[in-house]
């Protein structure tokens, strides 16, 4: 694993000026054989921290509801010790529930890390884009249309995501992928899926329209290891291959013209990326809803938080596992168990947050 | 196989050419030999829009060109065409004798450099970072920041006189500071062939002349071959060893500036009477315009290409 | 490279040959016969076919046959459609020429949004249940919205996409709220599932005539500002260089649009892409000038929106598709065919 580069905050930047100035600021690691890595101590170091939240929220979490269990208790329990009852609650009921958790931040978190590298823009997000509402038009379909099982809407929404992915790409490709055209074209497919799921929804009956609404607004509720693993798979593919390309994606960021000179296969990297997020997204909105602003906010934070620039792919990931499973702990206990679904709080955090940013974006002359 | 061949070829096909060719073309040009890098009879255009048709030019090695013409000549065309940014309609672009657009990507990154009109410095990048960010396609997954990775950065900045800002933020620095910095991770990609898109525009005089005459530096102590786009025909006839006047896409002469910059060509490439004379500091050529009288007497007037203002 | 297209000349400095002007004038005044047209075959299609002869009798002879109340029904329908069109269509070319922006739209911005969270929230905290309780909540809500994203959007220094992420990014937001509410109070997702898509079913005269002041006061004042908009046009400079008040006009467009998708909304919930469409095409064939434009369109974007209110009866006879569900549908194309036409590159 790698991880970005970075700058050193301000402090450290003055004593290098008054240093023979070192060119680069990232922890370079050699090896006699000429190979070399680079290593950012800062990032790092938050990519630790992030990951330790995480588990500790997981623990919390699981140790959160209707039968309360102490957080000793639940890691004995993970590590095979626990007695019988506490055993079925934590590994059938709440393991899986934490996982799903885990897993679809982490995914949402990369594949907005993603979206917002490729568009150049710190709000072309896939919520922003219309994944999650082509992934909401096909679990309508199947809610709707089919009255169907929990089963064929996960899958339904899957082909949703994928096919409004596929169709912004396409409609936005004309010599290329621009970012600028990419965010507009998604804004337009965006609109008029929310049409049609506006027309499917009138069209329900009032049970299916409160399903629909439930799962529009995401929710970790009742997941189990039947979500785990195709979600355990597909990033087990899909991360190490994003992860390669990273340092393509970084050249991207100063234009296509630059990193094309550079060398980077523009068009290619940025499709096998784009696919890449789309299936990430599409496939963390079908396990879990379209949970908002997850993707939109995680890379930002990851991004404050380790100063540097480039993608931050990693540390906006775990910040994705990491927003989400607090989330949903929050939501859990502020409104009580299962009241209000997880996407209601990531909505809230994310609006708050959103507003920020652009009153904060425009001072700084960016966006 | 002799370029050379190619060029004659070419021109004999190419009848407007051709002649323009013979009567204009310098003595430094008939005495190149091989070229590593040219332009065969390609046809540029954007969509449906053609810029350029049956284009052939060719780079002479070590020489710094440069490459004139008014407005939405075809300039800028031309050169992202040579760097393989713009896939020819018809024809092809040869870098070392292979067609440049099925040569690996890597590959023609070592070998030849661009420095777009249009980039984007991320959010919160250092200069050292950016100039860093050059080395790209001499990197790999592992091996990321080699010894000499650091040296060239570190050179390159000395060059371009931006190592004192290392540690200061791209988007902290002035216009010209921030087109060295540009220059300087070019730079940095090591390619004994340089493309400049436009590198003076946004500049004020004095840096216009710092980054022409590094780039003259680059060219005569280096023996870089640069290639550029400038508005300023009087800077193009000082610096240039070699110069390609462009209108309507074609070449209209190509040659040394003293061999070929003359009244009649400026005339004829940008529709501008004028004089030229020797300039008193290195006895180039050098363009007046003529007065308003004297011009409001001529037919036309195509507009005067003028210092940083607009892109072609 | 790309070339932005130049600034497009001003009518102002160069005023249109007497011809072209009656050409234009011509133009629109088919146009409004098309309008007329269209408005007969609102009231005349539906459910119940109507002849032409029923039509003419129910508005000028009522006597109070069924055909005459359909008449009446579909009358108070059509004529909002008519008021909510033109105060549309008039505020996306207000709102394009104020922020230099082809994109502009009221739903783009968000004003939708803000007027649905309003409804919500009337619903659910106020114990609103009637369709004319709701728009003075929905007149706010979108008033809010529409000045709140004006201001993120950067104001002056507007760009196409700041101004339309940051109505999105608000859009988000609030619906999120909006599905909050919803889940937890099934009587407003039962109201709200019906209002959100945007429809003229509904339209009584009680709610024409609370919203025409306003929709009045708007249309006359977006009239009045196609002389400044047009100045406006070319840049803040220039602007001012011609005299305008640049600040003046700015509020002033804004008000006005506010005043006019904040109505229209409220008359008949969120309608997208008319604001945007039909100034594109009026644009095509008078110019940049907008005392062309904002007559035009408010012609044009009438004949729209009746034209897809009429269609979404047709396609799904006996029931039928909301208007709002119309527009989206065939505007949503036209929005992306625009977004690849142009040929630009800055951000």
């Amino acid at each position: 694993m790698k991880a970005p580069r970075k700058q050193a905050p301000r402090d450290q930047a003055e004593t290098a000026q008054a240093a023979p100035a070192r060119v680069s600021r990232g922890r370079t690691v050699r090896t006699v054989g000429g190979l070399s890595v680079r290593v950012d101590v800062r990032a790092f170091t938050v990519v630790v921290l992030l990951l330790v939240a995480a588990l500790t929220a997981g623990v919390v979490l699981i140790g959160t509801g209707d039968f309360p269990i102490s957080a000793g208790d639940v890691v004995r329990t993970l590590l095979g010790n626990g007695d019988a009852g506490q055993e079925f609650i934590v590994n059938e009921l709440r393991l899986p529930r934490v996982l799903v958790g885990l897993l679809v931040g982490a995914s949402l978190g990369l594949g907005g890390a993603l979206f917002q590298a490729i568009s150049r823009n710190p709000l072309g997000s896939p919520d922003v884009l219309g994944l999650g509402q082509g992934s909401t038009a096909g679990a309508l379909v199947m809610i709707v249309l089919f009255s169907g099982t929990a089963r064929q809407v996960t899958v339904g929404a899957l082909i949703g995501g994928l096919v409004t992915g596929l169709a912004i790409y396409l409609l936005a490709w004309k010599r290329g992928v621009h970012g600028y055209r990419l965010v507009l074209v998604g804004i337009g497919v965006s609109a008029i899926v929310t049409a049609v799921n506006g027309y499917l929804i009138t069209k329900a009956d009032l049970v299916d329209a409160t399903r629909a609404v439930v799962w529009m607004t995401g929710s970790l509720n009742g997941r189990d290891w039947e979500q785990v693993w195709p979600l355990l798979g597909l990033c087990a593919v899909l991360v190490p291959l994003v992860l390669g390309n990273a340092r393509a994606l970084r050249m991207l960021e100063m234009g296509d013209d630059v990193a094309y000179a550079l060398g980077v296969r523009v068009e290619r990297t940025r499709l096998l990326l784009l696919v890449a997020a789309v299936l990430l997204t599409a496939s963390a909105t079908a396990a879990a809803g379209p949970v908002g602003f997850v993707a939109l906010t995680a890379p930002q934070l990851a991004r404050r938080l380790t100063c540097s620039p480039g993608p931050n792919l990693v540390p906006a990931m775990c910040m994705g596992a990491t927003l989400l499973v607090v989330a949903d702990w929050a939501s859990q206990r502020v409104f009580g168990a299962d009241q209000l679904p997880v996407g209601v709080v990531t909505g809230i955090l994310g609006g708050v947050y959103l507003l920020w940013l652009l009153v904060t974006e425009r001072k700084a002359g960016r966006i | 196989m002799n370029p050379d061949a190619h060029a004659r070829t070419d021109a004999d096909t190419d009848g407007e050419t051709r002649t323009t060719r013979t009567t204009r073309t310098g003595p430094n040009h008939r005495r190149s030999t091989v070229s590593r890098l040219s332009a065969e009879d390609v046809t540029l255009a954007y969509d449906q829009r053609v810029i350029a048709e049956r284009l052939s030019v060719e780079i002479p090695d070590n020489s710094f060109t440069v490459i004139v013409g008014p407005n939405a000549c075809g300039k800028s065309t031309l050169l992202r065409a040579l760097s393989r940014m713009l896939k020819p309609r018809q024809g092809r672009v040869l870098l070392d004798g292979q067609a440049i657009q099925s040569m690996p990507a890597r590959k023609v990154a070592r070998t030849l450099g661009l420095l777009p009109q249009s980039s984007i410095a991320p959010d919160g990048i250092t200069v050292g970072d950016l100039v860093g960010r050059g080395r790209y396609p001499h990197q790999g997954l592992l091996r990321q920041w080699s010894t000499d990775d650091e040296r060239i950065v570190r050179e390159s900045m000395t060059a371009t006189g931006v190592a004192e800002l290392a540690d200061r933020y791209v988007d902290e620095l002035s216009g010209g500071q921030r087109q060295r910095v540009w220059i300087a991770m070019a730079l940095a990609q090591q390619t004994p062939l340089l493309l400049l898109d436009e590198p003076t525009t946004f500049l004020d005089i004095q840096h216009q002349i710092d980054v022409l005459d590094l780039c003259a530096e680059l060219h005569e102590e280096q023996g870089r071959t640069l290639v550029a786009v400038l508005h300023d025909l009087n800077h193009a006839a000082r610096y240039a060893t070699h110069l390609i006047a462009l209108r309507e896409g074609a070449v209209i002469a190509e040659g040394a500036p003293a061999d070929i910059v003359t009244a009649e060509l400026v005339e004829e490439v940008f529709g501008l009477r004028c004089q030229v004379i020797d300039d008193p500091e290195t006895g180039t050529p050098l363009v007046v315009p003529a007065a308003r009288k004297a011009r409001t007497a001529a037919v036309k007037s195509v507009g005067v290409p003028s210092v940083g203002v607009g892109k072609g | 490279m790309l070339v932005d297209s130049p600034p497009e000349p001003s009518a102002e400095t160069a005023p249109a040959p007497p011809r072209r002007r009656a050409v234009r004038a011509a133009g629109l005044l088919v146009s409004l016969v098309v309008l007329v047209l269209v408005a007969v075959a609102s009231i005349a299609i539906g459910a119940k076919e109507l002849s032409l002869e029923q039509v003419w009798h129910g508005l000028f002879q009522d006597s109070g046959t069924y055909g005459d109340v359909v008449v009446g029904e579909r009358l108070s329908r059509t004529v909002l459609g008519l008021l909510v069109g033109a105060a549309l269509g008039l505020a996306g070319a207000v709102l394009q020429a104020l922020t230099r922006n082809p994109l502009a739209d009221p739903g783009l911005l968000g004003i939708n949004a803000g007027a649905s969270a309003a409804v919500v929230t009337a619903i659910t905290f106020f114990g609103v249940t009637s369709l004319n309780g709701y728009v003075w909540f929905a007149f706010a809500g979108a008033a809010a919205v529409g000045v709140l994203v004006f201001f993120l959007g950067g104001s002056r220094g507007a760009t196409p996409v700041r101004l339309a992420l940051a109505g999105t990014a608000i859009s988000a937001a609030l619906y999120g709220y909006l599905q909050a509410v919803m889940i937890t109070d099934e009587a407003a997702l039962g109201k709200m599932r019906f209002w959100t898509v945007g429809s003229l079913a509904s339209a009584t005269s009680d709610i024409i005539w609370q919203v025409l002041p306003f929709l009045a006061a708007g249309t006359v004042l977006a009239l009045a500002l196609a002389r400044p908009l047009n100045a406006m046009a070319m840049g803040d400079d220039t602007a001012r260089a011609l005299g305008a008040h640049l600040n003046r006009t700015r509020a002033l467009s804004m008000a006005a649009a506010t005043v006019l998708c904040g109505a229209a909304t409220a008359a008949c919930g969120p309608i997208v892409f008319v604001g945007l469409m039909v100034p594109h095409v009026v644009r095509s064939f008078t110019g940049p000038d907008l005392r062309w434009i904002l007559p035009y369109a408010t012609v044009l974007s009438p004949v729209l929106l009746l034209g897809a209110d009429v269609i979404g009866r047709i396609v799904a006879r006996p029931a039928e598709l909301q208007v709002g569900i119309v527009t989206a549908i065939l505007g949503g194309p036209v929005f992306i065919f625009l977004v690849r036409r142009r040929r630009t590159a800055q951000l």
